[in-house]
């Protein structure tokens, strides 16, 4: 149970990350203000994204696991995004 | 020397199986709550103006407001690991009672929420919500469906990040023990990464 050789994040590191993270929430609730239309969606979906990336990165320490571990991460999103392409397909063309 | 060796070396793969059971978890909690998303993807895309009507009702601010609640949580949950692995323990045990209270505070803010939707009779089954369209039904059945799962989850992560608090106190979590904490943090940071979907999907896009 003993852990090695792991990354220790600095205090300024978590700091940067709450900020940017609270940037892209402002840019967000801004961006649905001035009413986009048609790309609203599509822009706050995009920014979410970049969020959720930002917080798998640094917070949950992905960038600092071994190969397999965000191989295993990044496949599992693949596969939901391919779940959710399908989906959409079959509804729109049934 | 070479049977501690073999021991230090047993260890280490331990705590990086811990993890990895940990984000297989994870992974399953993804696809639990990616259903739900599909449900609601669809259901947008066929009740368009419904949804648009029935999410006027959200209060945007109270979802802001939680939304930074909780990612100033998920920062103080990170760097209570940084404490522990710098040997700081009574910060470490002070950044997860910071976070304990911040999860309070969301499910505060919800309570008040949840309270005045159900004071203005809308919840699934009532009266008032028979009369609406079915678009709008829709869209708050999936509203409490999907915001109570992730409220379990604030409350499931509370207990957990408890269990750690408790743990690191008594010493069972320290410098070179902490897969239980990190496992933790990963589950709050879980909490974290849903409610970023979930805030634009039901309070922005109207």
């Amino acid at each position: 149970m003993k852990n090695h050789d792991n990354h220790i994040s600095s205090y300024m590191l978590n700091w940067t990350v709450l900020l940017v993270l609270l940037m892209l929430t402002t840019i967000s609730i801004l961006a649905i203000k001035m009413h986009l239309g048609a790309y609203t969606v599509a822009l706050a979906l995009i920014l979410a994204s970049i969020k959720v990336t930002i917080v798998l990165t640094y917070f949950m320490h992905l960038k600092f696991e071994n190969t397999m571990l965000r191989l295993m991460v990044g496949g599992v999103f693949l596969l939901f995004a391919i779940v959710i392409a399908i989906t959409f397909t079959d509804y729109y063309f049934r | 020397m070479t049977t501690s060796e073999h021991i230090e070396h047993s260890e280490h793969i331990d705590s990086d199986t811990g993890k990895l059971g940990m984000w297989l978890f994870l992974f399953t909690e993804l696809f639990l709550f990616g259903g739900l998303f599909i449900v609601y993807a669809v259901m947008r895309s066929k009740y368009a103006a419904d949804f648009h009507h029935a999410a006027l009702e959200l209060n945007v601010l109270i979802g802001a407001t939680n939304t930074v609640v909780l990612l100033v949580s998920s920062m103080t949950v990170a760097m209570s690991l940084t404490a522990i692995q710098q040997k700081q323990k009574n910060l470490a045990i002070g950044l997860i009672f910071i976070t304990l209270i911040l999860a309070g505070v969301f499910m505060v803010n919800k309570y008040f929420e949840w309270g005045h939707k159900i004071s203005l009779h809308l919840y699934p089954g009532s009266e008032v919500m028979k009369t609406l369209p079915h678009g709008e039904i829709m869209f708050f059945g999936l509203y409490y469906m999907m915001t109570g799962l992730h409220a379990l989850h604030v409350i499931i992560g509370g207990i957990l990040l408890t269990i750690v608090m408790m743990r690191i106190s008594s010493g069972k979590i320290n410098q070179e023990h902490y897969l239980l904490q990190e496992n933790g943090a990963l589950y709050w940071h879980l909490v974290d990464l849903i409610w970023i979907f979930l805030f634009p999907l039901l309070y922005l896009i109207t």
